[in-house]
C-alpha cells in the first residue's frame, strides 16, 4: 500500500520528516543518548543540545528561551495552555470564565469543555463570519475581570482561515487576561513573532512543519500565571514532567528553523499552485463553494463543500483513485457528522456533509494537482449519485 | 483469470469483508490470485447501545477486518449503510412478523444490500464484481450463469443466493465454493490471517443480545396483542401472547396441555388466532410460492421434477414444481412435507445445481 503513485495532497493532516532534521534527530538515539537531567558528562551534553534547541526555538519567536517549554505534541501544549492558566487564574483572581472561538481545534475545545464540565468555568463562544474569522469586537464585549484565558486559534486547520490576533491580543492586554493561539497549523507557513501578534501563549506541533510526530512546544510570555497539568521531576521550569526527548526535541528545532528559512519560497511555490487548484475546481464542479477566507488564508490550503455528497464517501472515492485528500468532517469509526466549524459559519448540513480540504507541501508538483483537477468532477459526480440525499 | 483481456491489467474487485474467517480467506484467496482487491465493509444498523453486541460487524468486528485488509496490503474502505439497511432489512422483518409470515432477512440483504447497495458503491470504486465468503459456485458455459452448491455441503449457501438475477450473478464471485470448512480454516492458518475463533454466526446479524422474539417485543411497532390459541376445528384451547412470538411447527411453549403434543399450524392475522395440532396436521403435500426467482434455467413452462428445501437449514424433499400463469408456482410434494412456514424461500435444486427459488405464501393440505 505504500504505493508511490497515491497523490498526497493532505499536508495539514501531517508532514514527511525532511531528511536533513532526520539527519540531525540521528545522533541522539544511540550515541548521544544521555538523560539531559544527569550530572555526568552524558547528561551535560544531552543538556547542550536540549537548550540549544531551546534557544533556537525562542530565537525564532522573538522570546526569552525561559519563555519556551517543550512538550510531546500541539494537543498537550493547547491542553497545558487552557489548564494551567484556568487554575493559575482561578487561584490568584478567582477567574471562572474562558473565553474560546467556535472554530477551535477539539484540543482547545474539548479541554474547555472539562474546564467547564468537571471544574465550574464558564465557557463563552466567540461568534465567526461566514469565512470562520472572529471579529475582535466580539472579544471585546465579553471580556471580563474575571476572565481566565481567551483562546482563538491562528489559522484554522479546516478551513485555513487567519485571525486577527493582534487586533484581539491587544483588547487582552487592556484587561490583563492571558491570550493563547493554537498555532499548530500556521506555524508551518506564517510570521509567529510573538510580541507582533500580542500573544501570551503559542502552541506549535513538529509534525505539521516537516519535524516527526511526538513533539511539541508551548511559548509562555514571563509572568503569565500558570499551573503543570502534569507534575513530577521539575523539567520544562517544573512546568512539565518527563525527561527530555532529546532527538525529538532536537528534530522540532532544526525543522522549525527550516519553516523560517525556506517559508517565502515554499509559500509562493504552494500558493500559486493551490490558486490554480481553487479557480479549476470552482469552475468545474456544479455546486461547489469555497469554505474559508479567499485571500487570508493558509497560502497551501484549499477547503470546499460540494452539496449533497457524502464526505467519507468522497475520500474513499478519492483514495482509490490514487489521491489522498482529508475532510474535517468524518470521524473514522463513526457515523460522520458534519463540522462543528462549516456549521458555525452558517453552511448547512447538506453542504456540510460534503467537505474536501486538499493542502499541498514540499513535494507536490502542478502535474499532481493536474491529474487531481482533472479527476476530481468525476469523482464528486459518481459520489453523488451513490447518495441521493 | 486476474487480468484483463482488454487491457493486460490487473481486474479490479471488491471483496465484502467482514473480520470473519471466511471473508478474510476469500480476499486473501483473490489476492493470491492476482486481482486487484479492494476490502469493503458496512456499518449496518443496530440497536442503539448494543453496536458490540451484534452477531456481525461491530466495531471489533472491523477493527479485525481493517488487520486483515492491512495484511494483506488491500486498500480498506467502511461503508456507512445504517438507514438503508434499516429500511431494506430490518423494518421489513420486523413488519412480515406483524403480518403473520416469517421472513428470512438475509434473502432481501443479498439481493438489495449486498448486490445492489454495496455492488453500486464497489463499482463506484472501479471494482468490476463484489466477492463475498459464500460457500456457492457458479459456473458460466452456455450464455446463462449457474448456481451450484458448494463443495461443502454442509455449509452451502446456495439458498440465499438463489435471489439474485442474472445481472448481480454476473457481478458475484464466490472463491471459497471450492473448499470445505475444514480447508477454508487452514488457509486462514497458511495465510496466516487473524481471524476470529469464535464460531460462526448462525442467527440474524442485527439481532444483538438475545433472540428474535425479544428483539421483536422491543422494536415492533405496536404492542402485540394477546389472542385465541384454538385447533383446527375451531375449538378454544387457550392464549397466545402475540402471533409474531411462534413459528410454524413450534411445540413448546404453548402454555396449553393437550392429549397429544400440539404443534403451532397456523398464524390467522385476521381473527388474531394460533391455530395447533397434531404432528400429523403439520403435513402438508402441496406449497403455493410467488416472487419466484429463476437463476440457472429460463422460466420454465412446464411442470418439472427437483429436489426443494424449504427453509435454509431443511432436508431437501423430493417434489414436482408447477409453474402457474401468473409467474408462481405450486410445488407437489412426494411426501408429505412438516412446518411449511409462510415467508421462508422454497427453493428448487437438480442435484447440484440452484434452479430457482419462491417465497412461501401458503401450504395446502
Amino acid at each position: 500500500m505504500n504505493d508511490n503513485s497515491l497523490i498526497f495532497l493532505d499536508y495539514a493532516s501531517t508532514t514527511p520528516v525532511d531528511p536533513r532534521v532526520l539527519d540531525a534527530m540521528m545522533p541522539f538515539f544511540n550515541q548521544n543518548y544521555g538523560n539531559s537531567s544527569s550530572v555526568h558528562r552524558f547528561g551535560q551534553q544531552a543538556e547542550f543540545a536540549l537548550e540549544q534547541s531551546r534557544r533556537s526555538v525562542s530565537a525564532i519567536l522573538g522570546a526569552k528561551e525561559k519563555e519556551v517549554v517543550f512538550t510531546s505534541c500541539g494537543s498537550e501544549s493547547d491542553n497545558l495552555a487552557l489548564r494551567g492558566v484556568a487554575f493559575a487564574r482561578r487561584q490568584q483572581k478567582s477567574a471562572a470564565h474562558i473565553i474560546i472561538s467556535a472554530v477551535e481545534h477539539h484540543a482547545v475545545s474539548q479541554t474547555a469543555y472539562q474546564l467547564s464540565s468537571l471544574h465550574g468555568f464558564e465557557i463563552e463562544i466567540l461568534p465567526v463570519d461566514k469565512f470562520g474569522i472572529v471579529d475582535p469586537r466580539d472579544v471585546k464585549e465579553r471580556i471580563r475581570n474575571d476572565t481566565a484565558i481567551v483562546s482563538v486559534i491562528y489559522a484554522n486547520n479546516e478551513i485555513g482561515s487567519i485571525n486577527p490576533l493582534k487586533e484581539i491580543g491587544e483588547i487582552c492586554r487592556t484587561w490583563g487576561v492571558p491570550f493563547h493561539t493554537d498555532a499548530v497549523q500556521a506555524a508551518a507557513h506564517l510570521p509567529v513573532a510573538v510580541d507582533e501578534l500580542e500573544v501570551d501563549l503559542m502552541s506549535i506541533g513538529a509534525h505539521k512543519f516537516y519535524g516527526p510526530k511526538g513533539v511539541g512546544a508551548l511559548y509562555i510570555r514571563e509572568g503569565t500565571p500558570i499551573l503543570p497539568i502534569q507534575t513530577g521531576g521539575g523539567q520544562e521550569f517544573n512546568l512539565r514532567a518527563g525527561t527530555h526527548n532529546i532527538p525529538y526535541i532536537v528534530g522540532l528545532a532544526k525543522a522549525f528553523e527550516f519553516a523560517q528559512t525556506d517559508q517565502e519560497y515554499r509559500n509562493n511555490h504552494y500558493s500559486t499552485i493551490r490558486d490554480h487548484l481553487i479557480k479549476t475546481i470552482i469552475d468545474s464542479v456544479p455546486y461547489t463553494e469555497l469554505t474559508g477566507h479567499p485571500t487570508m488564508r493558509l497560502p497551501n490550503h484549499a477547503s470546499f463543500v460540494f452539496k449533497g455528497v457524502d464526505g467519507n464517501t468522497l475520500l474513499m472515492l478519492l483514495d482509490a483513485a490514487g489521491f489522498e485528500c482529508s475532510s474535517g468532517s468524518a470521524c473514522k469509526t463513526g457515523s460522520p457528522e458534519p463540522s462543528e466549524v462549516l456549521i458555525a459559519m452558517g453552511i448547512s448540513p447538506e453542504w456540510a456533509l460534503g467537505s474536501l480540504r486538499v493542502t499541498l507541501g514540499q513535494q507536490t508538483s502542478s502535474e499532481m494537482v493536474d491529474d487531481f483537477v482533472e479527476n476530481l468532477p468525476n469523482i464528486v459526480q459518481r459520489a453523488r449519485e451513490l447518495n441521493p440525499i | 483469470m486476474s487480468l484483463s483481456k482488454d487491457t493486460g491489467q490487473k481486474i479490479k474487485v471488491a471483496v465484502a469483508m467482514s473480520g470473519g474467517v471466511d471473508s478474510s480467506v476469500a480476499a486473501a484467496l483473490m489476492v493470491n490470485e492476482g486481482y486487484d482487491v479492494i476490502g469493503i465493509m458496512l456499518r449496518l444498523w443496530s440497536e442503539p447501545g448494543s453496536e458490540s453486541a451484534n452477531r456481525c460487524c461491530t466495531p471489533d468486528a472491523m477493527a479485525l477486518a481493517k488487520q486483515v485488509a492491512a495484511q494483506l496490503n488491500i486498500p480498506f474502505y467502511p461503508i456507512d449503510a445504517k438507514n438503508v439497511f434499516y429500511n431494506e432489512i430490518v423494518e421489513p422483518f420486523i413488519n412480515g412478523y406483524e403480518q403473520g409470515i416469517t421472513p428470512n432477512p438475509c434473502l432481501q440483504c443479498n439481493r438489495h444490500i449486498r448486490w445492489e447497495f454495496m455492488l453500486n458503491h464497489a463499482l463506484a470504486f472501479g471494482a468490476t464484481t463484489l466477492v463475498t465468503g459464500h460457500y456457492a459456485r457458479l459456473e458460466s458455459n452456455s450464455g446463462r450463469i449457474k448456481l451450484l452448491k458448494a463443495k461443502d455441503l454442509n455449509k452451502d449457501q446456495s439458498y440465499v443466493l438463489h435471489v439474485l438475477d442474472q445481472e448481480q450473478l454476473s457481478k458475484a464471485q464466490f472463491p471459497l465454493g471450492d473448499y470445505t470448512k475444514v480447508e477454508v480454516r487452514q488457509l486462514a492458518k497458511d495465510f496466516g490471517l487473524p481471524a476470529a475463533e469464535k464460531g460462526d454466526s448462525q442467527d440474524l446479524c442485527f439481532l444483538g443480545k438475545g433472540n428474535y422474539r425479544e428483539f421483536l417485543e422491543r422494536n415492533s411497532t405496536r404492542p402485540y396483542e394477546p389472542g385465541e390459541i384454538t385447533n383446527l376445528k375451531g375449538e378454544k384451547l387457550g392464549w397466545h401472547a402475540g402471533l409474531p412470538m411462534y413459528t410454524i411447527g413450534q411445540r413448546r411453549g404453548l402454555g396449553i396441555s393437550t392429549k397429544k403434543p400440539s404443534y403451532v399450524l397456523e398464524k390467522d392475522i385476521e381473527k388474531n388466532t394460533l391455530v395447533v395440532g397434531t404432528k400429523d396436521e403439520l403435513n402438508h403435500r402441496i406449497l403455493l410460492a410467488n416472487k419466484v426467482n429463476w437463476v440457472s434455467i429460463a422460466p420454465p413452462a412446464e411442470p418439472f421434477r427437483a429436489a426443494v428445501k424449504i427453509r435454509y437449514k431443511s432436508v431437501e424433499e423430493p417434489a414436482e414444481v408447477i409453474p402457474l400463469e401468473d409467474g408462481s408456482v405450486e410445488v407437489h410434494f412426494v411426501h408429505p412435507v412438516k412446518a411449511i412456514t409462510p415467508g421462508q424461500a422454497a427453493v428448487f435444486y437438480d442435484a447440484d445445481i440452484c434452479l430457482g427459488g419462491g417465497i412461501i405464501q401458503m401450504a395446502i393440505k
